[in-house]
């Protein structure tokens, strides 16, 4: 059969084309710009080339934020991954209770983020607050996140497994329903033990959306600004400054632009090259 | 391996059942022998995988008792009873290769390892499996994923009987036949009790040594392909099996005989006191067009290769007749002769002349 040539087809993509150009590869390109000048206003530039990649790359202060930043990702994805698991594994497969669970699940996602630091700081609050002075005056464990960085760190970390855990939760439990009831009488007649069933049956058809859940997590943990930040704005000292909220101040507080610009970029690389690095490998074996 | 009994069991899915109509299953005796083929057939809804799951401790029954060789094993887990179940589609674990799945019973089961290998060895090589022993098994043909799950069913010893629950349902037709005729095999070779589900009659029939047709949550026949073929029990079992089914046609009694449309027909045997509903059975395999009969004009005529399928209608009753030889053409008007020892009389259904009238 004859083939027509016929490349019109592209034109139907340039709508897109223009709505990502202005929504991400414009604003990027500004970021670029800043990132090889200076300038000192009175919109005078000059050009610097890669100093201030260099600058970044070599900075302690970079460095101490990109270990934090690492950290609390790994920290609530490690909790939040197995808990929201262990949770779906939980939850009722069919009746009345599964509207209820589904939506008591959804209920922190659908708080406004500064909302939920606002809520926690007052929350975590040693004297007013009902953990802090349930951890100071009832266990008697000193505890306050405005003084000690521990605190601060296992408030930040509570915060964003609440607010969070449902994501991983309602994602491996789309999952989990999705298995036929065979499978589970299949088991039972080989003899199989519930954690045969969990890592032979359970897990891989959990496979590719739990792929998702962990992608999300880790990417907007890894770039989470508003919640940490009303809630302790990086302090006590530095301790919860994690990247985002350095360069907040690198950008909006000492207005140090070339340096920003450069530090997002740097940002913005190793999110992009963690997340595809993951997705990579997960799904290696597909084919 | 065991004898399987089946004693007065009924099941209902509510927990309250008021009538009948509330049951899935309404009461079922049946006695299946050690190491035999049996098939369940039956229409979606009979009640078929409402007795598998019964039978294969999934699901306990509301009555009765089900029974391997003299052990009662209702209240039994599937795992207790040693039974081997193959679901309508193929249940593989997708981690695994297609060797440790053949494993995977055995081994949860804390059988050697060298007993395993040799068990695992021996299925794959009837199964037709050994090439591809260290493949992962998600990425198996569907028709080889079947073959896995049954091979699953069958590398236990221990097993007391194999259902098969419409396990060729989403094979490929043309994989149908090999599959069918490997089961077959299988059978003879290992000699276990085996169970089949289907609403496929073709399936039932090359199967089974014994059929059981099921209708609406009750056995209407249990017999042998051609018993079911032959001598239909119920219009039910004459209407399902055979294609096209049993002419079914309503009769008015007469005496000693029967009428249908005002001309007597010659019935097999006596019909002693039949009443109710009356009518004759006979196949349209049994249905000859000749000089003498039942008047009737052609409607419509299948040349199926085989043989021709001829729809006539005596009035408004439709009449199948299935010959090889020559057929007037459409809008004739033609006479039927029904073969005097393959017609029999139903009354309400079940059948009511011969050996069951007296």
């Amino acid at each position: 059969m004859h083939k027509t040539e016929n490349q019109k087809a592209w034109f139907f993509v340039l709508p897109v084309l223009f709505l990502v150009a202005f929504n991400a590869l414009v604003p990027m390109m500004t970021v670029v710009n800043y990132s090889v000048q200076e300038t000192f206003g009175n919109n005078q530039f000059f050009w610097q080339g890669l100093d201030w990649f260099e600058q970044i790359l070599r900075s302690e202060r970079f460095h101490a934020a990109l270990g934090r930043q690492f950290l609390f990702t790994f920290l609530i994805l490690i909790i939040q991954v197995p808990l929201g698991i262990i949770i779906a594994l939980s939850m009722p497969k069919s009746g009345f209770w599964v509207p209820v669970c589904l939506v008591l699940m959804a209920l922190p996602m659908l708080i406004p983020w500064n909302v939920v630091g606002a809520m926690w700081n007052i929350f975590a609050l040693p004297k007013i607050g009902m953990l802090g002075y349930f951890m100071n005056n009832v266990l008697g464990v000193p505890f306050d996140f405005t003084q000690s960085p521990t605190a601060a760190w296992i408030t930040i970390i509570a915060m964003d497994v609440w607010h969070w855990t449902s994501l991983v939760v309602l994602l491996a439990y789309a999952g989990l329903v999705s298995i036929p009831d065979a499978y589970y009488q299949a088991a039972r007649i080989d003899g199989a033990t519930p954690w045969a069933v969990f890592r032979h049956i359970q897990l891989p058809k959990m496979k590719n959306v739990l792929t998702i859940a962990i992608l999300l997590r880790f990417m907007d943990s890894f770039n989470v600004y508003t919640e940490p930040f009303t809630l302790t704005g990086g302090g006590p000292g530095n301790s919860t400054t994690l990247l985002s909220i350095d360069l907040v101040k690198i950008a909006l507080g000492q207005f140090d632009l070339g340096p920003a610009g450069a530090m997002s970029l740097i940002y913005f690389a190793i999110t992009l090259l963690v997340s595809w690095l993951f997705y990579t490998l997960m799904t290696r074996n597909e084919s | 391996m065991a004898r399987i009994t089946l004693d007065r069991l009924r099941h209902s899915y509510f927990a309250n059942p008021k009538g009948p109509e509330d049951y899935a299953l309404k009461g079922l005796d049946v006695e299946w022998r050690d190491g035999g083929a049996y098939a369940l057939l039956g229409p979606s809804g009979c009640g078929k995988s409402t007795l598998l799951n019964i039978i294969s401790g999934l699901l306990m029954p509301s009555e009765g008792r089900v029974l391997f060789d003299d052990q009662d094993v209702t209240g039994l887990s599937p795992d207790k009873r040693n039974i081997a179940q193959v679901f309508q589609f193929p249940v593989i674990y997708d981690t695994m290769t297609v060797r440790q799945n053949l494993a995977f019973p055995l081994k949860n089961r804390g059988v050697d390892a060298a007993r395993i290998e040799q068990a695992v060895g021996e299925i794959a090589e009837m199964l037709g499996v050994q090439d591809m022993l260290d493949r992962r098994a998600a990425g198996l043909a569907p028709d080889d994923k079947q073959k896995i799950s049954m091979g699953r069913g069958l590398v236990r010893d221990d097993v007391n009987a194999v259902m098969f629950d419409e396990p060729l349902t989403v094979i490929d037709p043309h994989l149908k036949f090999s599959l069918r005729s490997k089961l077959k095999e299988l059978h003879q070779r290992i000699n276990r009790t085996m169970i089949y589900v289907t609403h496929d009659q073709t399936e039932a029939l090359t199967f089974a040594d014994e059929v059981v047709v099921m209708s609406l949550g009750e056995v209407v026949q249990i017999g042998t392909p051609v018993e079911l073929f032959e001598r239909p029990a119920h219009t039910f079992v004459g209407h399902f099996i055979g294609s096209p089914g049993m002419n079914v046609l309503p009769a008015e009694r007469a005496g000693d005989g029967v009428t249908f449309r005002g001309q007597a027909v010659a019935l097999d045997g006596i019909i002693g006191a039949a009443s109710g509903m009356l009518e004759i059975g006979v196949r349209p395999e049994n249905v000859r067009l000749g000089a003498h009969g039942v008047d009737a004009v052609i409607s419509k005529i299948s040349d199926v290769g085989r043989h021709k399928v001829v729809e006539t209608m005596a009035g408004d009753v439709k009449i199948n007749a299935i010959t090889d030889g020559e057929v007037p053409a459409q809008g004739s008007p033609v006479k039927l002769g029904f073969r005097q020892d393959r017609t029999r009389l139903y009354a309400d259904g079940w059948l009511a002349s011969g050996e069951a009238a007296q």
